[in-house]
């Protein structure tokens, strides 16, 4: 009878500990990676490095200007094509469209989401790179703009559903047409859920590698308009990361922290900016 | 057609000795709008069976009854809000100054016929923007100002809010919410303004304060209540009708239908036997 109380206490004790310890595990990666990254990258991080062109090889110093700016430019052109589809699509989803319309168009997107990006890249590829026959920033911008899509549209459509039927019967009852109650009152009672799904789709995509391989390619140079291949922060750590040289494996492991970084902080406003709006909006 | 040349056409007023002076004065009025033979669908299911009524220009009518009795339906089909849910169907004819409301574009009527509803539902924008929400969106000549004070002082708000117009509408309570709801929809200068409900969220010294309103704001437009709150249909209303399962049992005018009611069904609910 002891012994059974025994055996019961210990087996709570442990199932209680353990998972207490895949709790603590998981929090852990994220902080043992952003660890690693410091250690590893942060001598590498200098003004250099977010000035200057990379350096030849052997060549010490340079940095990673170009991919910089080459990400920015991808991205710019993925919010471009991502976040007007996914918006106003949203906003037929909530608010025009029939039960059987929404339902399939809902699941594509569902789907959309789950295909691999790499599927998603050779997609862009046949469709951007192939007829102009050079690679170039405009295919890997669509590339990303279409994994915006599915992210932007599901989450603004909740945003939008949430906003109370109350506030859309009460512009209706004052004369304002479907439009405008849309334009006047939903959206704006939502944007900031909006704008948070925006910002948390930009910092999805803004680490993506894969799509990129075979749109923007890479470069070792300024890649001057939209039409030639580009260098981005992804690529460039995959390129470095594989390269022989001890040098190039601190400016991957620097270009690294500062993608991270910066996809910390895009999520940590994004996070700002809805806890904000809970607060607004309760009653 | 003109309604005021078929006034009492449903006020229902037996012919005693001694209502002479209530039919009288009944029939001197002009009717605002006129419900006639309404019936009402959700679906297949009729939620109003053949109902006729007339709503009396700058006068206040009730609409009383126990839940699920219509009311609240009759009330919204005045707007044509009935028209937001999918599968309601509206049969029959209601006529505001004349015209058929189905005849006219729906955006205009609603300008016309304003709505408050059961809870506060102020835009999540300024005290101010709120109220200019209505005339900014109709494109009112009216220096936009001007009218959202004239409005916030009809609805008995001005006062509370002069010196902050630029705080969020959230920050008010839900009293002064109620009235700056009651404040925007008479930005627009609506005819008539049909109230659901529109104390059943508020404490007793709101809804006093709002009951007030509502026989002040007499002078500007014509009023339509729904209330399950039958002292409150006898303090306000100069009529009330009385709903049971989607029927008009009842209309007269309040007095009398709260003194002398003329069917048995509306005596034992007004008595407090059901409902």
């Amino acid at each position: 009878m002891s012994a059974r109380l025994r055996w019961r206490k210990f087996v709570s004790a442990f199932m209680l500990s353990m998972t207490g310890v895949c709790a603590v595990v998981a929090v852990c990666v994220l902080f043992f990676i952003l660890g690693y990254l410091v250690y590893h990258g942060g001598t590498s991080i200098s003004w250099n490095f977010f000035t200057r062109l990379p350096a030849p090889v052997g060549e010490p110093g340079g940095g990673m200007a170009n991919a910089i700016v080459g990400s920015a430019k991808l991205l710019f052109l993925a919010t471009l094509i991502g976040v007007p589809v996914g918006f106003f699509g949203a906003i037929y989803l909530a608010e025009f469209s029939g039960t059987a319309t929404a339902f399939i168009v809902r699941y594509a997107a569902d789907l959309l989401n789950g295909v691999p990006s790499i599927v998603i890249g050779i997609f862009a590829y046949s469709l951007a790179v192939l007829p102009f026959k050079h690679f170039s920033t405009f295919a890997g911008g669509f590339a990303l703009g279409l994994m915006m899509i599915p992210i932007t549209l599901r989450s603004t459509e909740e945003f939008l559903r949430s906003v109370p039927i109350s506030l859309r019967e009460g512009a209706m009852a004052l004369g304002a047409g479907k439009w405008k109650t849309i334009a006047t009152v939903i959206v704006p009672s939502a944007y900031r859920g909006i704008l948070t799904t925006i910002l948390l789709a930009f910092a999805r995509v803004a680490g993506e590698t894969a799509p990129l391989l075979f749109t923007a390619l890479g470069n070792r140079f300024w890649s001057p308009g939209w039409s030639q291949p580009t260098a981005s922060l992804p690529v460039a750590i995959y390129n470095y990361a594989i390269s022989p040289y001890e040098d190039w494996h601190r400016q991957a492991w620097a270009a690294g922290l500062v993608l991270l970084a910066l996809i910390l902080i895009i999520n940590i406003v994004a996070r700002g900016i809805l806890a904000r709006s809970v607060s607004v909006s309760r009653s | 057609m003109h309604a005021s040349v078929r006034p009492a056409v449903s006020v229902n007023i037996p012919p005693t000795g001694t209502n002479t002076a209530a039919r009288e004065s009944a029939a001197a009025l002009s009717m605002r709008m006129t419900v006639s033979k309404v019936n009402f669908f959700y679906g297949s299911k009729q939620t109003l069976f053949d109902i006729s009524l007339g709503i009396a220009t700058n006068k206040v009518t009730a609409l009383i009854g126990p839940s699920g009795c219509g009311k609240s339906t009759l009330l919204r089909t005045l707007n044509r809000m009935h028209e937001t849910v999918r599968g309601a169907r509206l049969e029959g004819e209601i006529l505001l100054d004349g015209k058929n409301i189905l005849g006219l574009d729906v955006t205009a009527l609603r300008r016309r016929v304003g709505m408050v509803f059961q809870r506060p539902n102020p835009f999540p924008k300024s005290i101010f923007d709120n109220v200019a929400y209505g005339p900014r969106i109709n494109g009112s000549k009216e220096p936009i100002g001007e009218s959202v004070e004239k409005s916030l002082r009809r609805a008995a708000l001005w006062d509370e809010v002069k010196d902050h117009l630029h705080k969020s509408a959230y920050e008010l309570s839900g009293g002064q919410q109620q009235r700056l709801c009651i404040a925007r929809a008479l930005a627009v200068d609506p005819e008539v303004l049909l109230l659901d409900e529109p104390c059943s969220a508020l404490d007793p010294i709101s809804t006093a304060k709002i009951e007030e309103l509502l026989v002040q704001l007499k002078d500007f437009c014509t009023i339509v209540t729904v209330t399950h709150n039958m002292q409150q249909a006898a303090r306000v209303s100069d009529f009330t009708a009385f709903l049971l399962i989607g029927q008009l049992i009842e209309f007269s005018p309040t007095p009398q239908l709260f003194t002398t009611p003329a069917d048995p069904r509306t005596e034992a609910y007004i008595t407090g036997r059901f409902g």
